[in-house]
């Protein structure tokens, strides 16, 4: 696990300088990353596939140590709760547990009775609409649903962040678009702090508060964007603008409004 | 099959192909096509195994098979189950014992015949030891398998969650994600020991095995096939309960 620091500072986790190599230093799949982010916003991490998004979730994670650099969270006073959670892409349930037993995994291991667990457990599923498939078995539910038990196994141990990790982008366009509705409105309810990683600039557009581009070889930040307050017009001739230049930064083209971006790489 | 046909249609043929075999078996020797002497009559099996039953020493040969059959079975089963689950698990093992695996892996369990003699002599203790290499082997390579198998991201999933450590993830992912593996090495293993008990018993250890070898010295082949359906119908039960027993943990498959 990484350095978890309890405090009251409005930042959740600051990344310093991380760098990840395979090859002790030959190469490098990340590199000089620094990212702070603070309570209560959702945020975006946009890229090519394969750049290296997921990696970085892993690393914040704890799941993968950095080659160099820190990644600092910083964790609530709250008993009964872990730092960080994460929602995988394909929502991985144990298929052997049932879609209560499910949700209940990270609540295991954090001194709870089993009432209290499964309190808070179907809570969970309450809160996306699941709780009558409390009993069921993870085959016996949609890709979607599982996607749903997935979000409902990491919300319910109180994460001070969310990870998600393309969590949708194996569902079908019309499950993609329900479930980015309701993310929204549990986002907009626990006011919860997101890093949300997608390879897609709408679903980045409709979901993040601030979207972070993260490009190249190895890959960096190489931009950061303020999207802007709800409800918000994606059509609107400054959203546009401001799509078109993530489009070119991802695609690794120079950015024509550079001057107005936010750098974070420090090697540029 | 089609789906209109009842779950009893596949049970009720079965039925009729084992009257059918019997029948024409029964056939073949009232009509003096199989020479009498190389083939007992299935009429003449009935008052056979009643005299056997009255002697006591079918219940006797049973008891004495069934208690190698377990013991063997749970020796074997555990060990093999254990080694495989544990050289899955932890490379540095798998590595250690992967040159005395291919060492010992081809040698059938009947090989170790003369040692089981040697070490054990020739009571229960050695058909136990037989029957516990065979079924050894069997469950290891099922536990490896299964444990080999194992999609990595679940291991990603426990450590998320905390359940990062050795024996938590062995609890959370390996255990129960090898289960199916494991029991199905589990059922192979039950058939595979019947078949080390006619063997190791051959021998002299008493037991079915032994009963067998005498009557066939006696040219009392009646009383051999009696021993041969007394195996089918203690593998059928055995099989039965084990079947009923997987249902029950690997209900999550459907």
């Amino acid at each position: 696990m990484n350095a978890v620091v309890t405090d009251t500072d409005d930042v959740v986790v600051r990344l310093e300088n991380i760098g990840l190599s395979h090859d002790h230093g030959h190469s490098f799949i990340l590199r000089h990353v620094n990212l702070e982010i603070r309570r209560g916003e959702f945020v975006a991490v946009l890229g090519p596939s394969g750049v290296g998004k997921s990696t970085l979730l892993r690393v914040i994670m704890g799941l993968v140590q950095p080659s160099e650099g820190t990644v600092s969270l910083h964790a609530s006073p709250t008993a009964a709760h872990r730092p960080a959670a994460m929602v995988f892409q394909d929502a991985k349930l144990m298929p052997w547990r049932s879609v209560l037993r499910n949700v209940e995994l990270g609540l295991e291991g954090l001194g709870l009775t089993r009432p209290q667990r499964r309190e808070r457990a179907m809570a969970a599923l309450e809160l996306v609409g699941l709780a009558d498939t409390a009993d069921r078995w993870p085959r016996q539910l949609s890709g979607g649903q599982r996607q749903r038990v997935g979000v409902a196994r990491a919300l319910t141990v109180e994460p001070d962040l969310l990870l998600m990790d393309e969590p949708f982008g194996a569902l079908d366009a019309i499950t993609r678009g329900a479930l980015q509705d309701e993310l929204l409105r549990i986002h907009a309810r626990r006011h919860g702090t997101v890093l949300f990683v997608t390879h897609d600039l709408d679903e980045a557009l409709i979901l993040a508060d601030r979207i972070i581009i993260l490009e190249g070889q190895p890959a960096g930040l190489r931009g950061d964007f303020a999207v802007g307050a709800r409800p918000r017009d994606n059509t609107a001739p400054g959203m546009r603008a401001m799509a078109e230049r993530m489009r070119r930064l991802i695609a690794g083209e120079p950015d024509p409004g550079a001057d107005a971006a936010y750098w974070q790489a420090s090697e540029i | 099959m089609t789906p209109s046909r009842s779950i009893w249609t596949r049970p009720l043929l079965g039925v009729v192909g084992l009257i059918v075999l019997f029948g024409a078996w029964e056939a073949s020797i009232r009509l003096g096509w199989v020479p009498s002497g190389l083939l007992p009559a299935p009429s003449s099996l009935g008052p056979a195994w009643l005299e056997e039953v009255r002697s006591g020493a079918w219940i006797q040969a049973i008891r004495d098979s069934l208690t190698h059959y377990v013991m063997g079975l749970v020796i074997g089963s555990v060990l093999g189950m254990l080694t495989g689950l544990l050289c899955g698990t932890v490379p540095l093992l798998d590595g250690l014992l992967s040159g005395v695996v291919r060492v010992l892996r081809p040698i059938p369990g009947l090989a170790w015949v003369p040692f089981a003699i040697l070490w054990f002599g020739l009571d229960t203790a050695g058909a136990t030891f037989v029957i516990a290499i065979s079924v050894f082997w069997i469950n290891f390579y099922a536990a490896y398998g299964a444990v080999q198998a194992i999609d990595p991201d679940l291991y990603e999933v426990a450590a998320s969650f905390g359940h990062g450590g050795f024996l938590a993830r062995l609890r959370t992912v390996v255990i129960p994600a090898s289960a199916p593996g494991v029991l199905a090495g589990l059922r192979t293993g039950l058939g595979q020991a019947w078949m080390s008990v006619v063997a190791a018993e051959l021998f002299g250890v008493p037991g079915i095995g032994a009963r067998m070898m005498q009557a066939s010295s006696l040219l009392a082949t009646d009383l051999v096939v009696v021993y041969m359906l007394t195996m089918a119908l203690l593998y059928a039960l055995t099989d039965t309960a084990f079947m009923l027993v997987r249902k029950r943990l690997l209900g999550w498959q459907g």
